[in-house]
């Protein structure tokens, strides 16, 4: 036994260099290289990319840049996405606020169902999606002859490509939504409809201004997607020249015809949506993270 | 008085299992009642069938003689108060109060002027008269509660309705807005029916008490009725503590260990039975005169009064609460005399 009251292992620690600031953090070097490698990792899968995306979209000049958009397809390309979305979006908004609202403020049977069909098209390749609807509404497909009949374009048509969209950007609404109404409860409605306040009332008073963020923050990312969406609508389009192109189908014709510098300007387009989407989504996580809901999936 | 409110006959299920059973209750105009009982008793879902926020499985609900059973919630005039205030978040507190006003038809809105004045009378009643603009977030617990009942009264409802209101307060809080809230009830003479799994709080605030019990009521009254003359165990146990002491009904009395007690046994019944004892319905004597005999294991003082533990050997050990005279140390011997109890048939 040592004469000392103070234990040997004390005696030790009292030696050593100032006591972490936490017991979770780990040591210097450890933290060095963990932080070294996710940065590295981010510099070389996104940050690398987005600036070869300008870069090769200013490689011939400024005014190479501006030609790709003198292109009267290159117009119609970014006009049909901004059509597709502009029905899309809504679409999705309207059904990912119903279909939330109804399952986190009630009960029925086939609810957990519903839950994960609107999972679905996260988990589905949007090629598959895209083929879905040509097995429906294509020539040999389920509906094709009587759609033919009555003269109605569904494929390789304005329509064809916003059912696409549609499918693909189903989730965002609903998915943000649920988790933030099922946290809030129904207990601000019950409130509202004690006070007399009608159904349609209460939900415009209460309901609708307890998840305006988490809805625009929701919308934010549904848009950039039925923007930026490629694969689904690829199958569905038919790829028609200033028809049925839009900006990302645009980019990959530019790109095989080896118009490389057509190609990067248009791509400069989304790159570009991609990046405000970006920068909101930030502040409104930023100011408003308590109003949206926790659990992000996507 | 006439009745305000009554229920017949209520019966609820939830999923398989049953939470209110044929229950029957008249509440009556201007009175302060008070839902007593541990929790999953019903008295919530017998609350929010009452406002119309739950149906019942079978029975009606009658206000004023009219049948409202089938009466959606908009409709009752309610003043439903949460336990969790369920306050607009983003609304400041007037616009929290005036919201009843102001969800109303075109027709029966009150002109702006007139739900600004009433907003402010109210904001004065709740004592919050600076506080119109802030948001429920600025607010404490208390603050937020007495807003959210401000925000109930405005609608001038038949009757208010209160889900375990101060449940989410700490004790201080809890005990100012008790004495607050019967200060404003009796001002107002607001019909008011509570719910509350607290007995100080029924009994400190409620004209009468109704005890539930597994989804049936098992008394109403006064606060002293179901204290001096509580129908069942069920509700002496709720109401406070008590020990249970074997005894023998014979001649119109209760004996305990041979000797008599001033309990007097319900007519008819002999034979032996379970005598409750209230804490104070004990006293120390000497062994000779006693009922029960053991030894202190523990006592302590709180408020003036003293409660010993007392051992009992095999049987279970007992409270007795003392005035805070002489103290009783641990591993004396003692005897007590029962000065009273509740015997049921």
């Amino acid at each position: 036994m040592s004469e000392t009251l103070v234990p040997a292992s004390f005696a030790a620690a009292d030696r050593a260099a100032a006591p972490p600031a936490s017991v979770v953090t780990e040591g210097g070097s450890v933290r060095w290289l963990l932080t070294g490698v996710a940065i590295l990792f981010l510099a070389l899968f996104l940050v690398l990319p987005l600036v070869t995306v300008f870069a090769q979209a200013f490689a011939k000049g400024f005014d190479a840049y501006l030609a790709a958009f003198r292109e009267p397809d290159a117009w119609s390309a970014i006009r049909l996405t901004l059509t597709v979305a502009a029905i899309a979006v809504p679409f999705n908004l309207v059904f990912g606020v119903a279909a939330s609202w109804a399952i986190a403020k009630f009960e029925f049977v086939g609810k957990s169902l519903l839950i994960t069909l609107i999972d679905l098209p996260f988990s589905v390749s949007p090629v598959v999606s895209g083929l879905i609807y040509v097995l429906l509404f294509g020539s040999q497909g389920l509906f094709g002859v009587f759609l033919a009949e009555h003269g109605i374009q569904i494929l390789f048509a304005l329509p064809g490509i916003v059912l696409a969209t549609i499918f693909v950007t189903f989730p965002f609404v609903a998915r943000e939504l649920i988790p933030l109404m099922q946290e809030q409860g129904t207990a601000e409605e019950e409130a509202a409809l004690t006070l007399g306040a009608s159904g349609f009332h209460t939900f415009l008073t209460v309901t609708l201004p307890n998840i305006r963020w988490g809805l625009l923050y929701s919308v934010l990312l549904c848009n950039a997607r039925a923007m930026g969406e490629f694969g689904a609508v690829s199958v569905v389009s038919g790829h028609i020249r200033g028809l049925t192109n839009t900006i990302p189908l645009h980019v990959e014709i530019l790109y095989n015809e080896y118009n490389f510098v057509a190609a990067f300007a248009v791509a400069t387009v989304l790159a570009g949506l991609a990046l405000v989407t970006l920068v909101i989504k930030s502040v409104l996580e930023w100011r408003y993270a308590d109003e949206l809901a926790s659990g992000r999936a996507h | 008085m006439p009745t305000a409110i009554r229920v017949e006959g209520l019966s609820k299920t939830f999923d398989t299992a049953a939470v209110l059973h044929d229950l029957s209750l008249d509440v009556r105009a201007g009175e302060l009642i008070g839902l007593l009982g541990p929790s999953g008793s019903g008295k919530t879902t017998l609350l929010r069938i009452i406002a119309g926020l739950d149906f019942p499985d079978r029975g009606r609900i009658l206000f004023g003689g009219d049948d409202a059973t089938g009466l959606p919630v908009q409709k009752r005039a309610v003043g439903f108060v949460f336990q969790h205030y369920a306050l607009f978040k983003h609304m400041t507190v007037a616009d929290n109060i005036a919201y009843g006003l102001n969800a109303r038809a075109r027709s029966e809105r009150p002109p702006q002027a007139e739900i600004r004045r009433r907003v402010g009378n109210l904001l004065d009643l709740i004592r919050l008269s600076g506080f119109a603009d802030r948001y429920p977030s600025q607010l404490s617990g208390g603050q937020r509660q007495r807003i959210a009942l401000a925000r109930a009264l405005a609608v001038e409802p038949r009757v208010l309705l209160l889900d375990e209101p101060f449940g989410a307060l700490d004790a201080q809080v809890r005990k100012d807005l008790r004495r607050w809230l019967r200060e404003i009830h009796d001002r107002t003479g607001q019909t008011t029916i509570f719910v509350t799994h607290d007995q100080d709080e029924a009994l400190e605030l409620s004209d009468r008490v109704a005890v539930l019990d597994k989804g049936r009521l098992e008394q109403v009254g006064t606060p002293d009725e179901v204290q001096d003359t509580p129908v069942s165990a069920t509700v002496l146990r709720f109401l406070g503590d008590s020990i249970e002491v074997e005894a023998i009904a014979e001649g119109g009395r209760v004996l305990v260990a041979g000797h008599p007690t001033p309990v007097a046994a319900p007519s008819g019944l002999i034979g032996p039975v379970t005598l409750h004892v209230r804490p104070w319905q004990l006293q120390f004597v000497e062994p000779a005169q006693a009922h029960l005999s053991g030894t202190v294991r523990s006592s302590y003082r709180s408020q003036g009064r003293q409660r010993i533990e007392v051992d009992r050997g095999a049987e279970k050990p007992l409270v007795v609460e003392d005035t805070d005279g002489e103290r009783y140390e641990a591993g004396r011997p003692v005897g007590l005399r029962i000065n009273g109890g509740y015997v049921f048939a």
